[in-house]
């Protein structure tokens, strides 16, 4: 499956509507050396099946954007619209639903449920969200490579085992919106080409939008777009 | 009853009855409950009564525990200044489990019961006592009369010095009701039967039965702490035995009638499970003297029911004596004259009208 | 709904992956709760049989009439009672031997025992009544005092006294250790013809006390509904005591709990932050966790009411004894399951780990729903841990000293021991900590220096185990200091009090006179004391008054606390009493204030002139001379005597006495046999708080071991490192034992000083309060050895499983903390 959009398909992600649309979002995080504005007015509009790549030095604030994005945090200002909802202006229990039923996240260390197998974790979100369906599960479980490893318990699992499996987890929900932060930072080179190359099948599949944060500027290569991130701004590249 | 009456001293005897068979459902029914159920059968040990044996009084006022049971009755029809009228009854009874154990404190095997009611036209209320003998707390002496439970008594009053019961004071109540009754007597005592001795049956059942139904009243009763100055008349029964009744005894109605110009009538209808009610009557007359009814003299029928206590009560009763041309109805002063004690039964005033006027109590029980 | 379940479901898979620290969390809270409501089973048996027996004849709640003195009153009174209007009925109440039990004999009156006692009910089925009167009578005992007794129903057995009881028959309405009677037969068998005890007042009849005072002037006082059973104020102080012990025991059982809830929150807090990373609400996830509680609630909880059960089951006989013997107190021996005590039992576990996971909740509340763990800095949360630890302590200590200072009574007794416990508790971590990092900065091998450094690190997850342990053993030197303290006072005092060779109390006072002109005439005889004995009421407290003749056997022997000028030739000279320690604390006074005794006819006012020790009796005692009981109290029974015969002819005498007297005495014993007999009372009373004590030990042993074999799993990753580093798994193995022991020894160092404090709070405040008497406080250096090498003990056994897990581990299991990316 390739992970170029053709030229139809991105046609059709311009006719409709943005999945997400970020405006304006400031950031800033108090330290003891003072207040570090950490984004300073991002904008981002991303069309479903469409794929972004965040680059940027350490610290340049990728995972802060993503956690914004995600529902995880609050921004200081500016707004970011997930599938026509406005998630600054919502409650903490409302961002928890649009998290688990709207955005699947990948992260660096994988944040598997240790006391889970992996059919459990796999299942889990979209257990949560109430839309389990275990055709979809299997096929997803399928093509990541986990039907053998099912009964298995995470910490029996290798690296790219168990981000794999953290695929499949925000996947199987079926998403609005996939991030994933750093996915193949504690893999090596080949795994991790590897897993994202199956991550890449599966979005395609699922037909999601996709946002990833990575200083790996071969990874990023693999998605559609990229922008950089310097100083708190996006840098189209 | 096993055996009709033939006689006048056999109709007399049945007299009796009317009491012991209270004790009779007193032992078959709750307080005293299984403790008393040897009355119902031979007692031996106890005295029994035997014929010319002559009443001797004050003596005969007081207790004899030598036989089983004894009872002291005081009933009252009552005026009040008020204008209403009212009545009251005051009984007490005396059980024995042993003969003659009388004042040995605790071991004294008499037990005392009592009950008393005031009525009024729109009020019943009664009370009951309890007590073991032997210690004070109850009990009878013939000279000074006294009869007492805890702070009831019948009692000679202070302002007599003679042994007998002519002038007497009665009083009892509860927390709703109380009175206080000066008695005196303006006739004789009456001895039924043959000079006190009560033939019952041919299998030889016996009591002695004396009364004295010629009390003047005047005293006072408060009903719901309402207090009334109250005169009347006022009857006494007096009767101990060691003899039970018969088991097919169901119940009965009887009358004790003050007839306006000093006669006395006593009467009642015996109910019996196998065989028609039983009749029996006594007249007395002004001075005290008797005659008993012939059975075929007396006709009683109920007139009218009521539902009380849930049990079909008749209130009013049509009576009529041949022989003496009395033809009279009976209506009560308060148709729900109800005794909840145990046992329970209907007992109250009653007037009456027609050939004779009057008044007088009214006794219901087995309903 | 579907939210809270699934998160509920992935909360509770950790456990599947974790039974021993599930088995270690259930464990603690079932062995806390076991503990607490055992003691509360057995408090609330106790309590139902003081009911039953307050109740058994009076229809419960019921006003009563009792002598304003005290004592018995003529059974006269009852009957101007009744014939003023009053509804009364009386009971005559005593005690009798039957075999060799001592049995109280209820006499009741049925024909007018108000409706609502059970007695009263069963007449309603007729036999009691019949019973009481027909033939010979019956005496009615609960099934359980018929098997105490021996005896079979229709049994007619004798008193001491020798009169024969009527027919035995069970009814289970009796109160227990009592026969029911006929009033007239309790006089009969007590001996007091013509008295009562009580009146018991119908429920319904409104008591006018105007009107009872001119029919009964001031012979009679009404005793209210609750203040009726004296037995449940008398033995409140016991049960206090009991309850006490078991919160202590609750208390080490939370720390337990705590400390695995604690661990297995950390264990879980990865989880935590991922299910909020996947979109579980805050609320929901601690929604999810209370649920989890409450199951573990149901099931430790329930599993603890069951122990509970057995513990007290256990018990049940030692803590009947001791209050047999000490109140007089009679309780049924076959524990009744009560839903009371179960419930509060599991509202106990449930409010525990509520407590245990309180933080829990509050972190996951505030739990960001960010996966980014931060570093943590390691030394920044330590120095926190301790500063918090310390504050908490100082807080705790503050608190004790104003309970001390503020407070007063048994209550605030205990609350002084709790609060220097947790104080103490607190502290211990610091305390631990400040010595290890001594230990540091004094070391010079490097294995050494990381040996101390590492503890530092290890105290935070041991402290909740540390703190039961010290906590346990506080309590063991502070109880084991008080209980030895009390057995040697006790035993000298036995020594001192018990000086004649022979008690014997004669049936009648008649037979009293003529054993006493027996014994005149005895070579054998030295002396004759009788000790005759009334009873009155000073304020609300009932007073023993017992006579004394002059003799040099008292004014040698008899213990006395504190004593004015020449007491003895006082005692019989003026009007002077002699007080016990008891009934003086209670009325604050002391010698030379003077006392207005209710006499007989009137006060009789004393001067004190003497306190002396009366360790052991609830009721205040009051001796005087012997010519003076006799003049100023009527009621005296003359029936109690003590004699002093020639050392070798005790038996001899006894004998004579028996032979010559038969049914005359009521009751002989000599010396040796009433020492032991009261050797043996304390030896019941102090057998429940000993075996709580030991329980509680048992448990902080316990959570020591669970928690190091939680924390072993944590500290491979530590020790992995200093493994590569060239230390012997061996080596590392021995330096944990080490460290496990000198923690322990550390605690049980900590742990003396204030097992001092908790004993002389224990002798100095609470037993002052409880029982109105103080002990010399007494110190017993042995008995911390002991304490010391139990702590080590525990210890090791607690480590002997982690260390030689260690010691046993495979390289592989090391190496996987370098390959393991977390």
């Amino acid at each position: 499956m390739s992970v170029h959009a053709s030229p139809e398909n991105l046609e059709a992600t311009r006719k409709s509507a943005p999945v997400l649309r970020v405006e304006g979002l400031c950031k800033s995080y108090s330290t003891p050396q003072g207040r570090i504005a950490v984004l300073r007015g991002v904008d981002v509009t991303l069309a479903a099946g469409a794929s972004l790549a965040l680059t940027g030095e350490s610290g340049s604030g990728k995972s802060t954007l993503l956690h914004l994005v995600g529902a995880l945090d609050d921004a200081d200002s500016g707004a970011v619209v997930l599938d026509g909802v406005a998630l600054t202006v919502l409650s903490e229990h409302a961002r928890a639903a649009v998290r688990r039923e709207k955005i699947g996240v990948v992260f660096q260390q994988f944040n598997l449920i240790p006391s889970l197998t992996v059919a459990e974790n796999l299942g889990f979100q979209a257990r949560l969200a109430g839309r389990y369906d275990s055709a979809w599960q299997e096929e997803v479980a399928d093509r990541l490579g986990l039907a053998e490893l099912s009964a298995r318990y995470p910490e029996e699992l290798s690296g790219g085992q168990q981000q794999r499996v953290a695929i499949g987890r925000a996947l199987a929900v079926r998403p609005q919106l996939l991030l994933a932060d750093e996915p193949t930072g504690n893999l090596d080179a080949a795994t991790g080409d590897n897993v994202m190359a199956l991550a890449l099948d599966l979005v395609a599949a699922t037909g999601c939008a996709f946002l990833m944060a990575t200083h790996s500027e071969r990874l990023a290569a693999r998605l559609q777009r990229r922008v950089r991130l310097e100083s708190g701004l996006l840098a189209a590249q | 009853m096993n055996a009709r009456p033939k006689n006048g001293a056999e109709k007399r005897s049945v007299a009796i009855s009317r009491r012991s068979a209270l004790l009779l459902a007193l032992s078959s029914s709750g307080a005293l409950a299984q403790g008393f159920r040897g009355l119902a059968e031979n007692a031996p040990g106890f005295a029994l009564p035997r014929p010319g044996t002559p009443l001797v009084f004050p003596k005969d006022h007081g207790a004899h525990t030598d036989f089983r049971t004894e009872w002291w009755y005081v009933t009252a029809n009552l005026a009040g200044a008020d204008g209403a009228s009212y009545g009251v009854q005051w009984t007490l009874f005396r059980f024995a489990m042993r003969p003659n154990s009388a004042g040995a404190g605790w071991d004294d095997r008499n037990v005392w019961m009592a009950h008393a009611a005031a009525t009024s036209a729109g009020e019943h209320l009664f009370a009951q006592k309890f007590a073991r003998g032997g210690i004070g707390q109850a009990g009878v002496e013939a000279a000074p009369f006294r009869a007492y439970i805890d702070d009831w008594v019948l009692e000679t009053r202070d302002d007599y010095g003679g042994a007998g019961i002519e002038r007497l004071r009665v009083s009892a109540g509860d927390g709703n009701f109380a009175y206080a009754l000066d008695l005196t007597a303006t006739g004789p005592i009456v001895l039924q039967g043959d000079g006190g001795y009560s033939r019952k049956s041919d299998a030889g059942q016996a009591s002695y039965y004396y009364s004295q139904p010629f009390f003047t009243v005047d005293g006072a009763v408060s009903i719901h702490g309402r207090k009334t100055r109250v005169s009347g008349r006022a009857w006494m029964d007096r009767e101990w035995s060691s003899q039970p009744l018969g088991p097919d005894q169901q119940g009965w109605d009887w009358f004790a009638l003050h007839l306006d110009g000093g006669a006395k009538l006593m009467l009642y209808r015996m109910r019996d499970v196998k065989a028609a009610p039983f009749l029996f009557g006594n007249w007395i007359d002004a001075k005290g003297a008797t005659s008993p009814l012939a059975r075929e003299d007396i006709a009683i029928e109920p007139l009218e029911r009521m539902r009380i206590a849930d049990r079909d009560m008749p209130i009013r009763w049509r009576v009529q004596i041949g022989s003496r041309g009395a033809d009279i109805t009976t209506q009560p002063l308060n148709p729900r004259s109800w005794m909840g004690t145990d046992p329970a039964y209907w007992e109250g005033p009653i007037r009456f009208s027609g050939s004779h006027r009057g008044e007088g109590y009214l006794e219901m029980t087995g309903y | 709904m579907r939210e809270t379940f699934w998160t509920l479901a992935a909360l509770i898979s950790h456990w599947r992956r974790r039974p021993g620290n599930l088995a270690t969390l259930v464990l603690g809270l079932a062995i806390a709760t076991a503990l607490w409501s055992g003691v509360q089973a057995l408090n609330a048996q106790a309590r139902n049989s003081y009911d039953a027996a307050a109740t058994a004849m009076s229809g419960g709640g019921a006003v009563t009439l009792v002598a304003a003195r005290g004592g018995l009153f003529d059974q006269d009174l009852f009957v101007k009672l009744r014939r003023a209007g009053f509804d009364v009925s009386p009971v005559l109440e005593g005690a009798a031997r039957i075999g060799d039990q001592n049995i109280r004999i209820i006499g009741v009156e049925p024909v007018s025992l108000p409706h609502g006692s059970p007695i009263a009910h069963k007449r309603r089925r007729a036999d009691v009544l019949e019973d009481f009167f027909s033939g010979e009578g019956r005496a009615f005992a609960a099934p359980q005092t018929l098997r105490r007794l021996e005896l079979a129903e229709g049994a007619q057995p004798q008193t001491g006294r020798g009169r024969q009881t009527p027919p035995l028959a069970a009814l289970a309405e009796a109160p227990p250790g009592a026969v029911v009677v006929d009033i007239g037969v309790a006089q009969r068998l007590l001996d007091r013809p013509g008295k009562l005890s009580r009146l018991i007042v119908a429920e319904d009849a409104a008591l006018d006390t105007e009107r009872l005072k001119r029919v009964a002037g001031d012979a009679l006082r009404l005793v209210a509904a609750d203040d009726a059973s004296e037995l449940a104020r008398l033995t409140d102080s016991f049960h206090l005591n009991l309850t006490a012990f078991g919160f202590l025991a609750f208390l080490v059982g939370l720390f337990i709990v705590h400390a695995a809830y604690g661990l297995a929150f950390e264990q879980r807090l990865p989880t935590l932050r991922t299910l909020r990373a996947l979109g579980v609400a805050a609320p929901n996830l601690v929604a999810a966790m209370a649920c989890e509680i409450a199951v573990l609630t149901f099931v430790a909880g329930g599993a603890g009411v069951i122990g509970g059960y057995a513990i007290a089951q256990a018990l049940l006989p030692d803590v009947a004894t001791s209050l047999e013997s000490l109140y007089g107190a009679q309780i049924s021996e076959s524990l009744a399951l009560d839903l009371r005590w179960g419930l509060s039992g599991l509202l106990m576990a449930g409010a525990g780990a509520v407590l245990a996971a309180a933080s829990g909740f509050a972190k996951t509340l505030r739990l960001p729903p960010l996966s980014v763990a931060r570093p943590i800095a390691w030394r920044a949360e330590h120095h926190r841990y301790l500063r918090r630890q310390g504050a908490l302590a100082l807080l705790a200590l503050v608190a004790a000293a104003c309970a001390y200072g503020f407070g007063d009574g048994l209550a605030s007794g205990f609350a002084v021991i709790g609060c220097s416990l947790l104080g103490a508790a607190l502290f211990l971590p610091v305390a631990l900590a400040g010595a290890l990092a001594l230990g540091e900065r004094l070391a010079h091998h490097p294995l050494a220096r990381w040996f101390f450094a590492d503890g530092r690190q290890e105290i935070s997850g041991l402290s909740l185990a540390l703190m039961a342990l010290l906590i346990a053993l506080a309590t063991n030197i502070g109880v084991g200091g008080m209980v030895e303290g009390f057995r040697q006072t006790f035993t000298r005092w036995l020594d001192a009090r018990l000086v004649a060779e022979i008690y014997f109390e004669a049936a009648t006072p008649a037979d009293a006179r003529d054993i006493e002109a027996w014994a005149r005439t005895q070579r054998d005889i030295l002396a004759i004391l009788p000790v005759w004995r009334a009873k009155t009421r000073i304020g609300e407290w009932p007073v023993d008054i017992v006579g004394m003749t002059p003799h040099e056997t008292y004014a040698t022997h008899f213990p006395l606390i504190e004593a004015a000028a020449d007491v003895w030739t006082a005692l019989h000279a003026q009007d002077a009493v002699l007080v016990s320690e008891q009934l003086a604390r209670r009325l604050g006074v002391g010698v030379g204030a003077t006392l207005d005794i209710p006499a007989s006819t009137q006060e009789w006012r004393a001067r004190i002139i003497g306190v002396f020790p009366d360790y052991g009796n609830p009721k205040g005692q009051l001796r005087i001379d012997h010519e003076k009981l006799k003049r100023y109290f009527d009621g005296a029974s003359g029936v109690h005597y003590g004699l002093r015969v020639a050392s070798d002819a005790t038996a001899r005498v006894i004998d004579n006495m028996q032979r010559s007297f038969g049914g005359k005495i009521a009751r002989i014993v000599d010396q040796s046999e009433l020492k032991s007999l009261s050797t043996d009372v304390f030896e019941r009373t102090f057998a429940v708080t000993t075996a709580l004590n030991m329980l509680t030990l048992i448990v902080s042993g316990f959570a020591l071991f669970a928690s190091l074999l939680t924390l072993s799993d944590m500290r491979q990753a530590r020790i992995a490192p200093v493994w590569a580093l060239g230390a012997t798994r061996r080596e590392l193995a021995g330096l944990e034992m080490i460290r496990v022991l000198g923690f322990a020894a550390g605690a049980a160092l900590l742990a003396t000083p204030l097992g001092l404090f908790m004993a002389w709070c224990l002798v100095a405040v609470v037993n002052v309060a409880a029982f109105g008497w103080r002990l010399p406080f007494h110190m017993f250096p042995a008995q911390w050895l002991v304490v010391l090498l139990i702590a080590l003990c525990a210890a090791f056994l607690a480590a002997l499983v982690p260390v030689a897990r260690l010691a046993r581990a495979a390289p592989t299991d090391l190496l996987k903390v370098f390959s393991n990316e977390r």
